[in-house]
């Protein structure tokens, strides 16, 4: 468990991190979002027991991380943003290193071959991880992270800088660490909240924003069950969707002027009203779906609201 | 835990041309004072004096050559995050790196032993001093480590961390010279004095080096060297979050 309470950090007058509170349990994957400079890193390096809190504490497993950090952080694995590692070191070398440190003992190397291969570093093991790609050093640092099977795995921006296909093998590897363990995984890109956790917090200006499942987040966005239609033919359906009760407005695509999207009134169901409408009409469908939400969307909004609401308060602050 | 970061750090000096170019440059440097400047020769004595004589002034300049990496290079790096999210205490770090650092430097200095060589040959020199001479010189290299790491605790410019390690270990030599002595001896008390004098690194060697092996000069160093480790830990937890 990770019980983060009233957690806030002031750098002289700036408030990075405003009295967060929150808490994980096992099997969780916890997306941390927010724009730059919301406090995602600070709360990290916070909860790892890098910096320590202006006021507030993290709970890691039974551990304070202010009164018992050494036991706290053998708890954690950690993947710092930028995924620094010693430049001088291979892989091999690296990784030999961090499993001496966390005392893994005649198991070691079997760990190190564990994920050398989840992480497929074999190629790159001998080499300098200073002549290494990107994303190499990013899966160094997740190797580092993950190899010690720790409880509570705390990844800043794991994907940054991947190529879709590291990308995807990242979120699969993530997604099946976290059967039994607590991830918190820092994260600009909000594609990636839907691939991998089951809840994401969102936080601006160092406060918490929203705390809720990514289906929640989608439930809150206008297109939450918006249907996308497109015709084969010429016809121009926009009329005739726009007259349906359940629709609150038709949106058109100026470089696709055969796809009409229907925006429903608050959240009710309109797909099966629209397929009605066009049987009723013959139209000759080409394609049509519903959309989930956008999270994007979502994510502009609450943070603008959340930011234009409590400007007011941090600068008399 | 120590022992570890010991290993690693140790490693890297020899991961890079870092090591072999400072042995070089000592060994020379330490044979051509010996020599040139010392006229070792010259004297006609089988003792290692002028050798000694200018470890201070050559370690003011490539010990904090040294120094300067120790934390600016983890924090310039990002890497320090790293090391201190690991489950050890940041004194442990602070210490494993520290005698990384003077053990190799111990390591450079041992490998001046063609001087010692030498001078068995030409003529009978009191080997004891010699050896108490080796070890006063190891000492003073660590208290210059020790300042060095402090000072490259408090920036990640190692640049800044080389001049201010070599203004401050230059302050320590100084304070044992007759002329700030002079300049106090007026108006301070005798005990600020003593105090004042007492913490030269000069004149603590001086007496090692000389034969001897005072435990008090040896205490001094020791003393020195922990001090300004911890105050190294100290600055650390201060300077990390920025």
């Amino acid at each position: 468990m990770v019980k983060v309470e009233n957690l806030s950090k002031t750098f002289g007058r700036f408030k990075a991190v405003d009295q967060l509170s929150f808490s994980v349990e096992a099997g969780e994957v916890l997306g941390f979002l927010g724009p730059n400079g919301a406090g995602k890193s600070t709360t990290m390096k916070m909860i790892t027991g890098f910096i320590a809190p202006s006021s507030g504490t993290a709970q890691i497993g039974d551990f304070d991380i202010r009164r018992q950090p050494v036991q706290a952080k053998a708890l954690l694995g950690y993947l710092p943003e930028g995924a620094p590692a010693y430049a001088d070191m291979t892989p091999l070398q690296f990784l030999r290193f961090a499993a001496a440190i966390r005392s893994l003992g005649p198991t070691a190397d079997k760990r190190i071959n564990e994920v050398v291969e989840q992480l497929m570093l074999q190629d790159v093991l001998h080499r300098p991880i200073d002549t290494l790609s990107k994303g190499f050093k990013r899966r160094v640092g997740i190797a580092q992270a993950i190899l010690h099977d720790p409880s509570i795995l705390i990844l800043d921006e794991p994907t940054d800088g991947l190529d879709p296909m590291q990308k995807h093998e990242v979120r699969s590897l993530i997604t099946n660490l976290a059967e039994d363990k607590i991830v918190i995984v820092s994260t600009h890109i909000l594609e990636e909240v839907n691939a991998v956790c089951s809840r994401a917090l969102i936080i601006a200006n160092g406060q918490l924003v929203v705390d809720a499942k990514p289906e929640e987040l989608e439930a809150q966005s206008e297109y939450h069950g918006a249907v996308t239609l497109k015709l084969a033919d010429n016809t121009d359906p926009r009329a005739a969707l726009q007259g349906l009760p359940s629709v609150f407005r038709v949106e058109n695509y100026p470089d696709d002027p055969k796809r009409v999207t229907a925006v429903p009134n608050s959240g009710s169901p309109i797909f099966n009203d629209i397929q009605a409408l066009a049987q009723r009409e013959s139209w000759a469908v080409e394609e049509m779906f519903a959309e989930r939400g956008r999270l994007e969307d979502v994510f502009r909004r609450l943070v603008d609201s959340h930011v234009s609401n409590s400007e007011p308060q941090r600068g008399a602050a | 835990m120590t022992a570890t970061i010991f290993r690693r750090e140790l490693a890297s000096y020899f991961a890079t041309p870092l090591a072999y170019v400072f042995i070089v440059i000592f060994l020379m440097l330490s044979g051509a004072l010996t020599f040139f400047l010392g006229g070792w020769f010259e004297r006609g004595q089988a003792d290692l004096l002028p050798f000694f004589g200018f470890h201070p002034w050559l370690y003011l300049f490539l010990v904090p050559a040294i120094s300067m990496r120790l934390w600016a290079e983890e924090r310039k790096s990002g890497t320090i995050e790293l090391l201190l999210t690991l489950p050890i205490t940041v004194f442990q770090a602070v210490l494993g790196k520290f005698l990384a650092a003077w053990v190799f430097i111990g390591l450079a200095l041992l490998l001046t032993f063609p001087m010692w060589v030498t001078v068995n040959y030409l003529g009978t020199p009191d080997n004891g001093v010699i050896l108490a001479a080796y070890l006063g010189s190891w000492l003073m290299a660590g208290a210059f480590l020790a300042v060095g790491s402090c000072m490259s605790a408090a920036t990640n410019n190692q640049v800044i961390a080389f001049i201010l390690s070599v203004v401050v270990c230059f302050l320590f030599i100084l304070i044992g010279f007759s002329m700030l002595f002079d300049a106090m001896k007026d108006w301070a008390p005798l005990p600020l004095l003593d105090a004042v004098t007492g913490l030269s690194f000069l004149s603590h060697f001086q007496a090692i080096s000389r034969g001897v092996l005072d435990l008090r000069d040896v205490l001094f160093f020791l003393v020195m060297i922990t001090a300004w480790l911890l105050a190294t830990a100290i600055v650390i937890d201060i300077k990390k979050a920025s």
